[in-house]
Parts: structure tokens; sequence; C-alpha cells
């Protein structure tokens, strides 16, 4: 009988090292792979030099004497205008000229520092977020933020309550619009998602059922017919009417439409978890409430986590659809800024700059969303 | 001290019927516990060992019979049922820890939601219980960094924390690598010793000769043979049970 002595550990072999390597791994393993990168870098060379070209390189940037924060920045002698901007490239000092449009829409000039306060407040909601985390009454702290920060943005951008004049919705606009929406439009439905979600898998029939048509039904139309309902047929069954906001009409089927889609997602969550994990839940004695909120919901959630974001960045960019029914978004003022005599055939700048806006937002939510997968991910950390 | 015989019945099962769909997974189960005593449930799989246990703390609906866990009887009503659950514990095959939670958050979630104790109580009655499973190290990692016998110590501690009168064990050594089942027993040794009642459907027959007052032998969700551990192996009278042990322990001698 063989008896082998223990053998020490030892790291792995080093075959090669470096760029050609990884090139070779990666990019050239087969002919394939070879053939599919070299016609990828044929792409982007036809493709980028003349979008950089026409962006950044041929661009007018002569935007006159910019202010910002106090320092003055002289660009050019003069602001460039429609006659010299040149065709060939973009003209930036008409973004510049309509960049109060493209943010606030209409929203009086000399209150513009009351939006400015609520994105301030958005970022320092997440700083707070950030540097409470390990506090001990956190969850003291963040649910009151969670009560005051929608408070406090609503008076602020609406003002009233005899402490702001009051501006009506209807003169918000821009991106100003689109975060309201999409941001209401998220937080008010994703509770009522769950919900839904949870009803859906209710043992009570009437629940099951009620949750099961909702969803199927709102699922089944389309956000336009949705926010025409909202719009024209909701005032129809309200005593006030036509009285009755039309953002605030919106608001309401966004929010019903995003909660069936949360409802769907949320429940795929629930059907990954185990049934182990209900029956222990209640074989130490949890109430229903306390078993999804303590159990169930921590763990589907965390794992819905990439649906949820996805299905919020959908709806993100579905708020451009509210310009039918007459609000203002971002999307919505490049039209109309594009129909200013002084400033004609200039809509290409003005898509291309809400492009930008568009993706620096959701390309954040994306990154956002990958940080607290990681950051929840107990199951697998070692 | 009070003899054996003179303690009352702690988990009394009358006449008990159980379908899943048409399939008629418990016959007529009449079965006593009394206070302190150590059952082990044992036969072939599908018997309805373990459906029988799920319903003493009513994870599984049946649909005739009465059970009465220490002087309640089980209903549907919800109050009755978490009263029940509070006092019965229960040990699953797969542990069933939650996985979001740390080990010794595991630990105290049912006696600071269920049993209203406040968050440093709980702590400091988990932390003991940790030890006592010889596991408090780990007391501030992840389920899912523990070994399978780590994890069922846990999840024996956390069915500890809410002070249980009954432990239902369902195959707590099945799912377990060989080396780890023993630390897994010892464990439950060590809480037999300590008076609690219990019923554990295992197949460790070892534990059952060791520790059982009485073992019963289910087959086709029917009760076939029960009785003390020493006749039980020595003297089984029914065919069925004969087979079984033959089957069983061809290995074990």
């Amino acid at each position: 009988m063989a008896v082998n002595e223990l053998q020490s550990t030892r790291k792995p072999p080093i075959f090669q090292i470096g760029a050609i390597l990884w090139l070779r791994t990666n990019l050239f393993s087969s002919w394939v792979n070879g053939l599919l990168t070299l016609a990828s870098l044929y792409l982007l060379y036809i493709s980028i030099p003349p979008l950089l070209d026409w962006m950044v390189l041929s661009a007018n940037f002569n935007f006159g004497t910019v202010n910002i924060l106090g320092f003055e920045i002289k660009f050019s002698e003069v602001m460039a205008d429609n006659q010299n901007c040149g065709r060939e490239a973009a003209c930036w000092p008409y973004i510049y000229e309509k960049l109060y449009m493209y943010i606030y829409g209409f929203y009086p000039r000399e209150e513009s520092w009351r939006p400015d306060t609520v994105y301030g407040l958005t970022a320092l909601l997440f700083v707070i977020v950030r540097l409470v985390r390990n506090y001990k009454y956190k969850n003291r702290v963040i649910l009151s933020l969670i009560v005051a920060y929608p408070i406090v943005s609503y008076i602020l951008l609406a003002g009233g309550f005899g402490l702001l004049p009051v501006v009506e919705t209807h003169r918000w606009g821009g991106l100003l619009l689109t975060l309201v929406i999409a941001s209401v439009g998220i937080i008010v439905s994703f509770p009522i998602g769950v919900v839904l979600a949870l009803g859906r898998r209710s043992n009570l029939r009437v629940i099951k059922l009620f949750s099961t048509l909702f969803i199927e039904f709102i699922r089944a139309v389309p956000l336009i017919t949705i926010l025409f309902m909202a719009s024209f047929v909701l005032p129809l069954f309200l005593e006030s009417g036509n009285n009755f906001d039309k953002l605030l009409r919106a608001l309401i089927g966004i929010a019903l439409f995003q909660a069936a889609y949360f409802a769907e997602v949320v429940r795929g969550g629930l059907q990954a978890i185990p049934k182990g994990q209900y029956e222990a839940a209640d074989a130490i004695g949890l109430s229903y409430l306390q078993k999804n909120a303590l159990i169930i919901l921590p763990q589907a959630l965390k794992i819905s986590i990439p649906n949820i974001v996805g299905s919020s960045i959908s709806l993100f960019k579905d708020t451009t659809l509210v310009l039918i029914i007459g609000l203002m978004d971002m999307l919505a003022m490049v039209n109309m800024t594009s129909q200013d005599p002084y400033w004609l055939g200039r809509e290409t700048e003005g898509y291309v700059f809400v492009t930008m806006v568009m993706w620096v937002i959701l390309y954040s939510m994306s990154r956002y969303s990958r940080k607290l997968e990681i950051r929840f991910n107990t199951e697998n950390k070692n | 001290m009070e003899t054996e015989n003179n303690k009352s019945n702690i988990i009394e099962i009358s006449e008990l019927n159980k379908w899943y769909g048409d399939f008629h997974a418990l016959k007529n189960i009449n079965m006593n516990v009394k206070e302190g005593e150590i059952i082990v449930v044992c036969g072939p799989s599908g018997s309805g060992k373990s459906t029988l246990i799920r319903c003493v703390n009513f994870l599984e609906k049946f649909q005739e019979g009465n059970i009465v866990v220490s002087g309640i009887e089980l209903t549907d009503d919800a109050q009755k049922i978490r009263k029940i659950r509070s006092e019965v514990a229960m040990v699953f095959q797969h542990f069933n820890l939650f996985p979001h939670l740390t080990i010794v958050d595991n630990l105290t979630l049912a006696p600071i939601w269920v049993h209203n104790e406040t968050k440093e109580e709980a702590r400091e009655k988990a932390l003991k219980f940790l030890e006592r499973v010889d596991i408090s190290e780990q007391a501030e990692k992840y389920p899912n960094q523990l070994s399978g016998g780590q994890q069922q110590r846990v999840a024996i501690a956390r069915s500890l924390c809410t002070s249980p009168k009954i432990m239902l064990f369902d195959e707590p050594t099945s799912a377990l690598d060989p080396e780890m089942i023993s630390e897994v027993l010892d464990v439950m040794v060590e809480l037999a010793k300590g008076g609690i009642t219990m019923i554990c459907v295992t197949h460790e027959m070892g534990f059952a000769k060791k520790m059982a007052n009485r073992i019963i032998f289910m087959d086709e969700g029917q009760i076939v043979e029960e009785n003390d551990p020493i006749n039980f192996f020595k003297n089984p009278e029914s065919n069925r049970l004969q087979l079984f042990l033959s089957q069983i322990l061809t290995h074990d001698e």
C-alpha cells in the first residue's frame, strides 16, 4: 500500500502574460472571432471620427462670455447666432441659449432657485443615505427623510401654503418635468407593485383575482392609451372635472401603469424564493406580514434589482410620451425651441443634447443598480 | 420527581388522515407523546413520516382527525397556529436559514418579532445558544459562509432561541456530508439529555438506539410498529420492519 506525503500548496503556473496573450485569447481566439474584431474596428473607424468632428472638432463653441458660479469665462467676443454658426457641425450656442428651457421649461426665471434647491436636496439625500449607513438610528433617519423629502420638494416646486409664490404645474417643463414624472412614477408605483405581486400569489381568491385582472389589463394596454384615459376619461368621473391638475392625471396613469410592471418583476423574484424559506418563517411563528417583510421580500427584491432598475429605466424613457397629452418634458422642449424663428433648423443639436442628458442619467441608474446588487449580495459572500 | 407514566401527554394525535389530492398520505394515525419523551420516526421514503411531523406545527393541513399540542387543538385559527408554532420548533433537512441575515440575526428574529424581546436580550440569548452548539465565533457571518454541519447547528440554535417545549427534527442529517453528521447528532444528544420533548424523523439508527424512548416505524402512510429501542431492533414483529431493518442495517454493522 502506498502512502503519499502531504503536498504543499503552490501558485498556479504562469505561462505567458501580456498584451499579446490577452489579444489572442479575447479578440483573435478563432478565425470567426478575428473577422468580427476586424469588422468592429472598421465600423468604429467609419463612425467615430465624423461624429467627433461634428460634435467637437468642427463645432461652434462661441458662447460669448459665460458666468459660471461667479467666474467670467470668455469663449468669444460675441455669442454666435444662427447665421454665422455654420451648418456642417454642431452649433452649441443654440443649446446654451435654450438651456433654461431644456432644464426648467416655463418655470419663472426669478424662481429657478427652487428647482435648483430640489436638485441639490436630491443629491444630498444620496450622500446622507451613504453617510448614515452604519449609524445606530439609520432606519429612523432614512424613514424621516423618506417622509420629509417629497413634502419639502413639493412645497419648493409648487409653492403655496403662504410660503412661496404658486407656480402652476403647466409651467413646469424640460428636465425638471421629466425628473418629477419619472421619480414620482417610480416611487409611487413601487409599493403598489409589491402589494399587487403579493396579492397575485395570495391564497385569498378575491384578492388574487383582482390583482391578476389589474396586472393583465394594464400590461395589455399601451402607455399612450393609459395616458389618454387618465387625461381625458378620468376627469369625466371626477367632480372637479377639467380643473383637476393635468400633471396629476398623468402621474396617476403612469403610476398605475408602472405598478403592473413592477408587480410582475417582483413576482418573478418571489417565485425564486425556495419553499423552505416560507416554511422556516412559518415554523418560527412569524405572521404573514412579518414573514413577507422580514424574510421573503428582502430576498425577492434583492434578486429583482436588475429588473426593477431595468423597468425604471424603461419608464424614464417612456415619460417622453407625456408630450402627447400636452405636458412639456425635455423632448417636447426640443420640438418647441426648434420653432424659434431666430434658430430655425437646429433640431439635431437639441436631440443630441437630450440624448446625452438621458444617457448620463440612465447610465448612472444602471451603475447604481450594479452597486446595490454587489452590496446586497450576501448569498455568495466569502 | 414524577415517573414516566404520570407525565401528561404534550402531543395527542388521533384518527389523523391526510390526502395530497387523491393520494392518501397519512392513514388513521394515532399517537401520543409525553412531556420529555424522545421519539424517533423512521421508515422508507414516501412513508409519510415527514408529513406526520409537519402536521404537528401545521406546515401541512390535514383533512381528518385531531391534533392537540400542549392543550391547544390545531384548527385553521391563525392565532392558535402561531401560539403552537411559538412552542414547537422545527429543524429542517435543508436547514432553511435566512441567507440575507447574519447568523446572529437569524437567531434573534423570532425572539424580537414574535416574543417581543428587546434586541439586547435576544442577542445575549442567541450568543449563549451559539456557544452551546459550539459555533459562537461565526455569529457575524452569513449562512452561506458556513459548512453544512455548522449551518444545521445554527438552525438548531435558532429553534432553541424561542424556548420551545417541543422540537421536531425533519431528517436533520440527510443533507450533510458524512463527516459532519456526528457534530449535529452530538448537539441533538445534548438536547435530548436536557429533557426537551423531541420527535425526530431520521435514519440515524445509532442515535435512535442510544437516545429514543420509543421508535415508530411508518410505511405507506401508517404506523406499522412502535416499540422501545431494544425490542425494536431485536424483535421486529412485522415483515415490513424486518425487511426495512435488514436493508438499512446491512452496512452499519
